[in-house]
């Protein structure tokens, strides 16, 4: 069903992006950034459970969001591949979150206007929560592109390494343009010249080049996942897996 | 070469309130970035309308010693208080 496939790639975005900035804290560069990277995180955890609430009652399989997190294995995840990449250093982590931030203020922009009311109603709420990480990510690419040589050259190369999985973002596949056709969600691809935009002018802020387009790895939305994401379920899930049903 | 980045005092006035109260510090390289840890550490439960960060160094304090004569004087002249007045009812926040 292309409304819960739909549904389940928002909610695995903002699910394992939550996931990784989560295992940052209490390792953040300084007290107040490790505060705003916990507090990034659960505001993307929130958004999951809004989107895996949904997309479970529209299944109507009897799943709900804690079973949609918990108990689903590497190839049923839709997320993008660029949300799985591991944290590395803080310039990795804020390189990733940069990338994403700068689509998903593009995405959940569109999706306020989604025919659906409750993607809509998600999508307004999440806006709010996405404009600030995108205003906090957009910073630290300026700080560390004119900081340092040191900074500049961490920063210029983690986007560098990033950036073969940008492309994947505006991607549109059957389940996109159904769904774009009635106006539930949006075309990817619609969403490019924006997030070039974004990305362009921040660089350039950083006195930073915007890095080559060349092969594009793709596969995240289709369950096909880089070697990452196997460890960060199995970590993830590996307490409700063990103790069925544990409540606490 | 990394030196610590400057302090600055955070004073956030809430949803309710009428002034803005000094709720704590923190370290940021400049105004816009206290501005935003000022947000992430101190109005994550909903504590805050508004907030002002304020350079740590930019401000003046009074010094302890000179509490005599800051604030003595006024202590034995009962007629310095408003406290002869009957505030009406509909008055609040006094």
């Amino acid at each position: 069903m292309a409304l819960f496939e739909y549904l389940l790639r928002l909610g695995d975005n903002t699910l394992v992006l939550g996931q990784q900035l989560g295992a940052l804290t209490g390792h953040g560069p300084v007290l107040e950034e490790d505060i705003a990277t916990a507090n990034i995180a659960l505001d993307l955890i929130g958004q999951a459970r809004l989107w895996l609430s949904l997309a479970a009652e529209v299944e109507g399989a009897g799943r709900d969001e804690d079973t949609l997190a918990f108990l689903r294995d590497e190839r049923a995840f839709r997320n993008l591949l660029l949300v799985e990449q591991p944290n590395g250093d803080f310039a990795d982590t804020m390189a990733r979150q940069f990338l994403f931030d700068a689509w998903h203020n593009e995405l959940l922009t569109a999706l306020c206007a989604s025919t659906e009311p409750r993607i809509a109603a998600i999508a307004a709420k999440s806006l709010k929560e996405a404009r600030y990480h995108l205003s906090h990510s957009s910073a630290w690419i300026v700080r560390l592109g004119d900081g340092t040589a040191y900074s500049r050259d961490r920063i210029q190369r983690a986007l560098g390494r990033l950036w073969s999985f940008t492309g994947e973002m505006f991607e549109a596949d059957a389940v996109d343009l159904e769904l774009a056709a009635t106006g539930v969600a949006c075309d990817p691809r619609g969403l490019r010249a924006a997030w070039q935009g974004t990305v362009g002018a921040v660089l350039a802020k950083a006195t930073l080049p915007v890095p080559a387009d060349a092969w594009m790895r793709s596969g995240g939305r289709r369950g096909e996942h880089s070697e990452h994401m196997g460890y960060l379920l199995a970590e993830m899930q590996h307490i409700p897996r063990s103790f069925p049903g544990a409540r606490w | 070469m990394m030196t610590e980045w400057p302090l600055w005092e955070v004073f956030i006035r809430s949803s309710h309130g009428l002034a803005h109260k000094h709720v704590g510090s923190l370290r940021a390289v400049d105004a816009e970035m206290a501005l935003g840890n000022a947000r992430d550490v101190y109005t994550r439960r909903n504590e805050g309308m508004s907030i002002w960060v304020v350079k740590a160094a930019d401000i003046v304090a009074s010094q302890p010693g000179d509490k005599d004569a800051l604030f003595d004087p006024a202590r034995s002249k009962v007629y310095r208080h408003p406290t002869f007045y009957n505030l009406p009812n509909g008055v609040k926040h006094m």
